[in-house]
């Protein structure tokens, strides 16, 4: 009787945990799908013309990104700009100043701005820069994208200044450097590596984001000239073409998503290959 | 104070007085700086919150809490009512949890019990890069790919075997509360794989020693021993993948429907708040319009903000490190 | 009647007396501290300290853990400052001028600090040894390339360096990592250096070049080192302070400390009774 409810346990042990294998190779094989089709469908409607040409009006076949792909850059340039000193001097002072309590409430603060969906940040940046305004622009753009920047600045610098050994610090002063001098010119560079692969990790996410653009940046057909001019970006031509009835759009969407997508990856895997070699050298 | 002073022995310095000055300046600067946008970031969601409540009031004023239960969306004729999107939104999340959750955990099972260490990171490395595929990415593959698929495999199963389910009926035109969720779904499998393998990863070797050794097998240890003893973070995760379909956009907005209607089929379109605000920002005009999209706004900003403080208070209680992974 | 450890000490100061032979019959002081009481929080940890270091000799502390010599040690250099929550009182003399009130960064540019457990920059050789003279205003090119020499080649390690200077220090060995950060401390021509057990993570071979070198540290700076290993005070100091329990119990030349020391809680310490 015994061995018939051993029998039973083992099958249950080896039906489970077989079932959890193959959840895993569901997910994983849900992350393959998308790249493999993406990389399929996307690069097939790649050509020149996508990097060099303007869009085409509607109607006409043909035409590019070339202003998406630009007005992005811009925008990126603009969110960085705002989000990363502001970010990073905050996560300075959590990491090398600030007191228990205030710091829990920092960090309090930072999370609940990171747990804003995007669309809200959108709404906010509206209000802030396009109405007052009256015009949609890259600079609101970069505004709502520099707020999204912020909370993940602050943390990622926290984390990595505050890994750096305190030993360091007391050699510094030691030989008679001021606590900010200590922070800037020896904590800060020991912990570069991590900090500069983050603000990667940074960019990566929020060049992805369209939510916050739609009616920040708008969008623009043509070149969008200065910072305070709607401006076309690669996520949300994405989204308008991929709702557009024409066939044509639709391949050119693909493409866009293959170089957007291409972009947010490759950052992604040089920055955390960067951390996780930062790590294992700090272990000796 | 000192001045200017010579070394002894083989001193060939001096100091110069004026710089002793800068340095204590650029200490205080230091500090006043850092701590200026520590400042800022407190004002920022302050303001944040403040901008949302400010541009509701007309809406507020307008509807009150009325607002929040009916299900009238008419710009034209001037009425508006939130709960088509409450109901899609929670909706919507719903069923997303409902398949990422045992999908997810089941996954973050093999990885942190089973898969040995090199192959359990490289999986998670690559499980971890799916959280980072731009939303939009998902839409257009939702739309092209996942929505053809559901209408011609799925459909057909479920209206054949659970047709009788009010759940399952009506006609599917693809765009519906069904795809939104199982985009979802597939967005936020990540989120708990990641958090629950870290969560798992952190229960002491000691404890699943204690059951092998009295004999139990593997998956008894973990479904009995290691599962009960991070459930806190494994329930944290839940919420934060919950966080973060709740404020999802640009997939849903893609694969839902746009419509504001409630119904009990899955196979109906629908609407979520995140995506009306999308769809219809831009081109709304009129103070109450405009007031009653940011009132939505508010309503999502404040759900997030409690689902995501209880994820972090249940992570934080479980996780490795004590930094709660997101 | 002595023991075979009161022999080894014996034979040991017996160096001590030839070299302060050499010297000046009455040694000027370098520091002095005064009735010096040092909190942590609400625990005193230094009990009315009074004590005068001599200029250009070795002394050395010693004691068992936690006796407070690291502390005080800390103070001279106003280290202990960094931490929250400590209080200080009395004097501490530097060259007659009480360091306590002085600016600290000018006091710890005087007074230098090499640390147990050795510390370099994530930096390049010859960035680690200029970081005191650039934070502390001294840019010019040449005036660091002349230091950096003069300093590596005072801390016995120019000959092993001098060709990979911009090789990152990180790559030297650990004896060599803890000359390096002495020639970090001399580049800023300290008038004091401080060294706290600085030996203690090093294999025997490179502990004797640091000794060596400490010798030789005499003629340019006053060295105050606390070591918890006897022999090592004994080899090298001119004067020596034993501490016990926050409090200087004995402070006198070497040779007397180990030889003839007047309290009992001195001879048991050094006999080894305890500790």
């Amino acid at each position: 009787m015994s061995t018939g409810i051993a029998a039973r346990r083992r099958i249950v042990n080896s039906v489970m945990l077989s079932l959890s294998g193959i959840a895993t190779i569901a997910v994983i094989g849900v992350l393959f799908f998308i790249l493999g089709y993406l990389l399929w469908h996307g690069g097939r409607s790649l050509n020149p013309d996508f990097f060099t040409k303007l869009p085409k009006p509607a109607g006409e076949t043909g035409g590019g990104m070339a202003n998406a792909i630009i007005g992005s850059g811009k925008v990126l340039l603009l969110a960085a700009l705002i989000g990363v000193p502001v970010g990073f001097l905050a996560g300075v002072y959590l990491a090398e100043y600030s007191g228990k309590t205030f710091a829990f409430l920092i960090r309090y603060t930072v999370d609940l701005l990171n747990g804003v969906p995007s669309i809200v940040i959108g709404i906010v940046a509206y209000a802030l820069v396009v109405r007052p305004m009256r015009q949609f622009s890259a600079l609101a753009g970069g505004v709502a994208l520099g707020i999204m920047m912020i909370p993940i600045a602050v943390r990622t610098t926290e984390e990595f200044l505050r890994a750096v050994p305190n030993s360091l610090r007391e050699g510094a002063m030691a030989l008679g450097a001021t606590k900010s001098k200590t922070i800037f010119t020896v904590v800060v560079p020991a912990a570069m590596s991590g900090l500069a692969s983050g603000m990667m990790l940074n960019l990566a996410r929020v060049a992805g984001e369209t939510a916050p653009l739609l009616f920040t940046a708008l969008g623009n057909m043509f070149w969008s000239r200065g910072w305070l001019k709607p401006i076309a970006t690669l996520p949300v031509m994405i989204y308008n073409y991929a709702l557009a009835p024409e066939e044509d759009l639709h391949q050119q969407a693909w493409a866009a998503g293959f170089v957007l997508l291409g972009l947010v990856l490759l950052i992604n895997i040089t920055a955390r290959w960067i951390i996780a070699r930062g790590r294992s050298s700090s272990r000796r | 104070m000192a001045t200017t002073s010579t070394y002894v022995a083989n001193g060939s310095l001096t100091k110069r007085r004026s710089f002793l000055e800068r340095l204590r300046a650029g200490d205080e600067l230091s500090y006043l700086v850092t701590l200026a946008c520590s400042v800022l970031i407190l004002l920022l969601v302050a303001l944040i919150a403040g901008e949302l409540w400010f541009h509701s009031q007309p809406t507020v004023k307008t509807f009150g809490w009325h607002f929040l239960t009916s299900s009238t969306w008419n710009p034209n004729g001037q009425k508006f009512g939130a709960l088509p999107f409450i109901y899609g939104t929670c909706i919507t999340s719903l069923l997303a949890l409902l398949i990422a959750v045992p999908l997810g955990v089941a996954c973050s099972i093999f990885l942190a019990e089973m898969a040995p260490p090199r192959i359990s990171n490289l999986l998670t490395f690559l499980i971890e890069l799916l959280a980072a595929v731009p939303s939009v990415i998902y839409g257009l593959l939702g739309i092209f790919v996942l929505v053809p698929l559901i209408r011609q495999y799925l459909v057909p199963v479920l209206t054949h075997s659970f047709g009788f389910l009010p759940l399952f009926q009506g006609t599917f035109y693809g765009v519906s509360i069904l795809s939104a969720g199982l985009v979802l779904s597939v967005m936020v499998v990540p989120f708990i794989v990641s958090v629950s393998r870290e969560v798992l990863l952190a229960v002491p070797v000691e404890q699943r020693e204690a059951a092998l050794a009295l004999g139990a097998t593997k998956w008894e240890t973990t479904w009995q021993v290691v599962i009960p003893y991070a459930k806190t973070g494994i329930i944290g995760s839940i919420f934060l993948a919950l966080a973060r379909a709740l404020g999802e956009t640009m997939a849903v907005t893609m694969v839902i429907g746009n419509t504001p209607v409630i119904s009990k089929s899955l196979f109906s379109p629908g609407y979520s708040i995140a995506a009306v605000i999308a769809n219809e920002f831009a081109e709304a005009s009129g103070e109450l319009y405009i007031s009653s999209l940011i009132f939505l706004g508010l309503v999502l900003f404040g759900l997030t903000i409690v689902i995501n403080a209880g994820a972090r208070i249940l992570i934080l209680t479980t996780s490795r490190s004590g930094v709660a992974a997101s | 009647m002595a023991t075979p450890q009161q022999q080894q000490l014996l034979k040991e100061t017996e160096i001590a007396p030839q070299i302060s032979s050499l010297n000046k019959p009455v040694p000027a002081h370098k520091l002095n501290a005064r009735n010096l009481n040092f909190y942590y929080g609400s625990f005193q940890a230094l009990h009315d300290i009074s004590i005068d270091i001599a200029q250009n000799k070795i002394t050395a502390f010693i004691g068992p853990s936690g006796c407070g010599k690291s502390t005080f040690l800390r103070t001279m250099n106003r280290m202990n400052e960094a931490l929250r929550n400590t209080r200080v009182n009395g004097e501490l003399l530097l060259d007659g001028q009480n360091l306590l009130h002085l600016d600290v960064t000018d006091v710890r540019r005087r007074v230098g600090m090499v640390f147990q457990k050795s510390n370099p920059f994530p930096k390049s050789i010859f960035d680690n040894v200029a970081y005191g003279l650039r934070v502390n205003g001294f840019g010019k090119k040449r005036v660091i390339e002349e230091a950096v020499e003069r300093s590596l080649t005072r801390a016995a390690l120019w000959s092993e360096v001098k060709d990979k200077l911009h090789k990152p220090a990180a790559a030297l060995s650990g004896g060599q990592q803890q000359r390096l950060c002495i020639a970090r401390a001399l580049a800023v021509e300290p008038e004091v250096l401080l060294l706290d057990e600085p030996c203690s993570a090093l294999d025997p071979i490179a502990t004797r070049k640091i000794e060596e070198l400490l010798f030789q540290l005499k003629d340019i700076t006053t060295v105050v080192i606390v070591t918890h290993n006897m022999q090592q005070a004994a080899r090298l100091a001119d004067y020596t302070g034993f501490f016990l329990m926050g409090k200087l119990i004995e402070f006198s030349e070497t040779r007397k400390i180990f030889q003839n020391p007047s309290k009992k809680e001195t001879e048991d310490y050094v006999t080894g009774r305890f500790g």
